[in-house]
């Protein structure tokens, strides 16, 4: 359990020269669930890109634990943070058991053996993901949502304090959206993992998470309890979209209305 | 629910070794036909000899009329294209794990050419011969590969780029070699056609050192790798994200590669399309799990000690084995090249 929150500080990075992050600042809560949300290419995937030392920030660093992550040696970064990148790869004809396994990794020197504590980790990530039953079975013939569950399985079995996850939700039907989410709730409660995903649907992410990040063109828009930072004016502000907040009848969360040009009975063109 | 876990544990184990066991016998079998094939190339040449009289020749009796054949033509023979046969296609499958297409082997790309072209251009417009020729070989080999990372790899990505770029420079040594055999006298094309199409021609045992050193460091090399690779099956960015260092995994496992098979290039001459046809055939006898590297490996050693007794001993005149292994390689190249839109099948 990291003692000081992972943050990033005045952090700039792009690919060659357009900027595309520019000096941001964030600190994400330990053992809590942080959601990014933000329109298209506003620059989530490689806020998180620099998170995890993907990417080589131009300015700036993240502290993980007080300590620069670009200066971590990889394999002991990946011990304590791990990342599901937004369209992550399978080689084809793989089993489920065998992308798991790939967690593992970052515990596995040059010459260390595959142990029987490898396995457990394997079996307690399945079993979390409650994708035990799917063990053998071959990634390629599984529906969107066990797929997504095996990929955060992976992700488990790297046994890390801090996950970040791109869009993990992005082409699931909703019912699976809410299962993964409620899947990541239950890491974060039954060990205290601090998770930070990027989310597109905003009434999830206010639902979903403890603290809500909004950003725009490459920096943070606005930051904290989904309560103050869900409202008309910073949805209007970060997605060009107007719109009413109502209390989710369900969890008193901040929901979003979005007022298109149609089908409403105020009109937010005129 | 703990004892649940130690079930799941228990089957999870229990595949994988039923797995292992299954990968060891299928590389038993193949290490049994390469043992079968060389004591068939040892007994078949101008004249078949008993294997009775291979063994004495073997075991240094002199049979006259046999024991020169046996140890100084089928032997030498034999050794070198399986040690070249293990080189082509250990660095193939580390080059196509890498860049997770079958279609990146370093003889598609312009890796094995680099050596080839570097060796006809020193022989015919340099009059150089022997070792020289060799290890300018060997050097332009590691040099188009540095050439062509550099050119396609930009911040850490390289994907399609890296085959295309290599596609384009392949094509383009591909016309330094008919100009500089256009150019060149006479008397030097015999010792550069060697470099055109890969052989074992007039092979002799101290010709497999260079290759036993470089199997040894490079592949010790590779070996180092082995995790990084098997990682890197599941895109970079998947693979950073487990620890992997990229910059480093990729210069390691293209050093290892590149020298195992610019130095057997240097041998052999390039030995068609076995880098190429070695990983996807593994693939195809192990089925799902880790990648299979030694086994394409065993792959391409038999390929080349197959390839050379057919070219040898069953069609109408003698061909060199890279004629062989060009005709196997080709169609293959095609098909893959026709459903190439899916790539990532690795
Ligand atoms: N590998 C890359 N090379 C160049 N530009 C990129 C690359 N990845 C993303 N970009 C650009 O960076 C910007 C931000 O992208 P990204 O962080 O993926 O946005 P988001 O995840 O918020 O949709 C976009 O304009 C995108 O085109
Ligand atoms: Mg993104």
């Amino acid at each position: 359990m990291p003692m000081q929150p992972l943050t990033v500080e005045t952090l700039s990075a792009g690919y060659g020269q357009a900027a595309i992050l520019r000096g941001l600042n964030l600190t994400v809560p330990t053992g809590r669930i942080t959601a990014i949300v933000g329109a298209n290419a506003c620059g989530k995937s490689t806020l998180l890109r620099c998170m995890s030392r993907l990417l080589k920030p131009e300015q700036g660093q993240v502290l993980l634990d007080g300590r620069a992550i670009h200066r971590t040696p990889p394999r002991e970064l990946a011990r304590r943070l791990g990342l599901l990148p937004q369209t992550p790869l399978a080689p084809g004809g793989i089993t489920v058991a065998d992308l798991v396994s790939h967690g593992r990794h970052p515990h596995k020197g040059l010459l260390a053996r595959w142990s029987a504590e490898d396995d457990r980790a394997v079996a307690r990530a399945l079993t979390a993901t409650r994708t035990d039953t799917l063990a053998d079975r071959d990634l390629d013939a599984l529906s969107g949502g066990q797929r997504q569950r095996v990929w955060i399985a992976m992700a488990l079995a790297q046994e890390t304090d801090v996950l970040l996850l791109d869009e993990p939700t992005t082409y699931l039907d909703i019912n699976h959206q809410i299962e993964v989410l409620d899947l990541l709730v239950d890491l974060n409660r039954d060990r205290q993992t601090t998770i930070v995903m990027v989310l597109h649907d905003l009434n999830l992410a206010a639902r979903y998470a403890d603290t809500l990040v909004a950003m725009k063109n490459g920096a943070i828009h606005a930051a904290g309890p989904p309560q103050e930072v869900l409202t008309e004016a910073t949805v209007e502000q970060a997605f060009g979209l107007p719109c009413r907040i109502i209390p989710d009848p369900t969890s008193g969360k901040p929901m979003v209305l979005p007022l298109g040009r149609h089908n409403t009975t105020e009109s937010s063109a005129a | 629910m703990s004892a649940a876990l130690d079930t799941l544990a228990r089957d999870i184990a229990r595949q994988r070794r039923r797995r292992s066991a299954r990968r060891l016998r299928l590389g038993l079998l193949m290490g049994a036909l390469l043992l079968g094939t060389v004591a068939l190339t040892l007994s078949v040449g101008h004249t078949i000899t008993p294997p009775g009289q291979v063994l004495r020749a073997l075991a240094g009796d002199d049979l006259p009329g046999v024991s020169f054949a046996v140890r100084e033509l089928r032997l030498p023979r034999a050794v070198l294209s399986i040690l070249a046969g293990l080189s082509f296609g250990l660095g193939g499958v580390a080059f196509q794990i890498m860049l997770r297409n079958p279609l990146a082997s370093p003889d598609i790309i312009g890796i094995s050419i680099g050596s080839s072209a570097a060796a006809v251009l020193a022989i015919t417009a340099f009059g150089l011969t022997g070792m020289a020729v060799s290890l300018l070989a060997v050097l332009s080999g590691l040099g188009v590969a540095a050439a062509i990372y550099l050119l396609s790899f930009r911040n850490g990505v390289a994907g399609a780029r890296l085959i295309l770029v290599g596609i384009a420079i392949a094509a383009m040594l591909q016309s330094v070699i008919a100009y500089a055999l256009a150019r060149a006298p006479s008397w030097t094309l015999q010792d550069a056609l060697r470099w055109l199409t890969g052989s074992v021609n007039g092979a002799t045992l101290p010709q497999a050192l260079p290759l036993l050193v470089s199997l040894t460091v490079f592949g010790a090399l590779l070996l180092a790798c082995r995790r990084d690779l098997e990682a890197m099956r599941l895109g970079d960015d998947t693979a950073a994200a487990l620890g992997v260092s990229l910059t480093r995994a990729r210069a390691t496992i293209m050093l290892g590669a590149v020298g195992m098979i610019a130095v057997a290039t240097a041998v052999t001459g390039p030995i068609a399309f076995t880098a190429f046809l070695s990983g996807p055939i593994a693939m195809r006898l192990a089925g799902p799990g880790r990648s299979p590297v030694l086994m394409a490996g065993l792959v391409g050693a038999a390929l080349v000690l197959i390839g050379d007794f057919i070219g040898q001993q069953m069609l109408p005149a003698r061909y060199p084995v890279g004629i062989v292994t060009g005709a196997l390689g080709a169609p293959f190249l095609v098909y893959l090249i026709v459903r190439a839109n899916r790539t990532g099948a690795f």
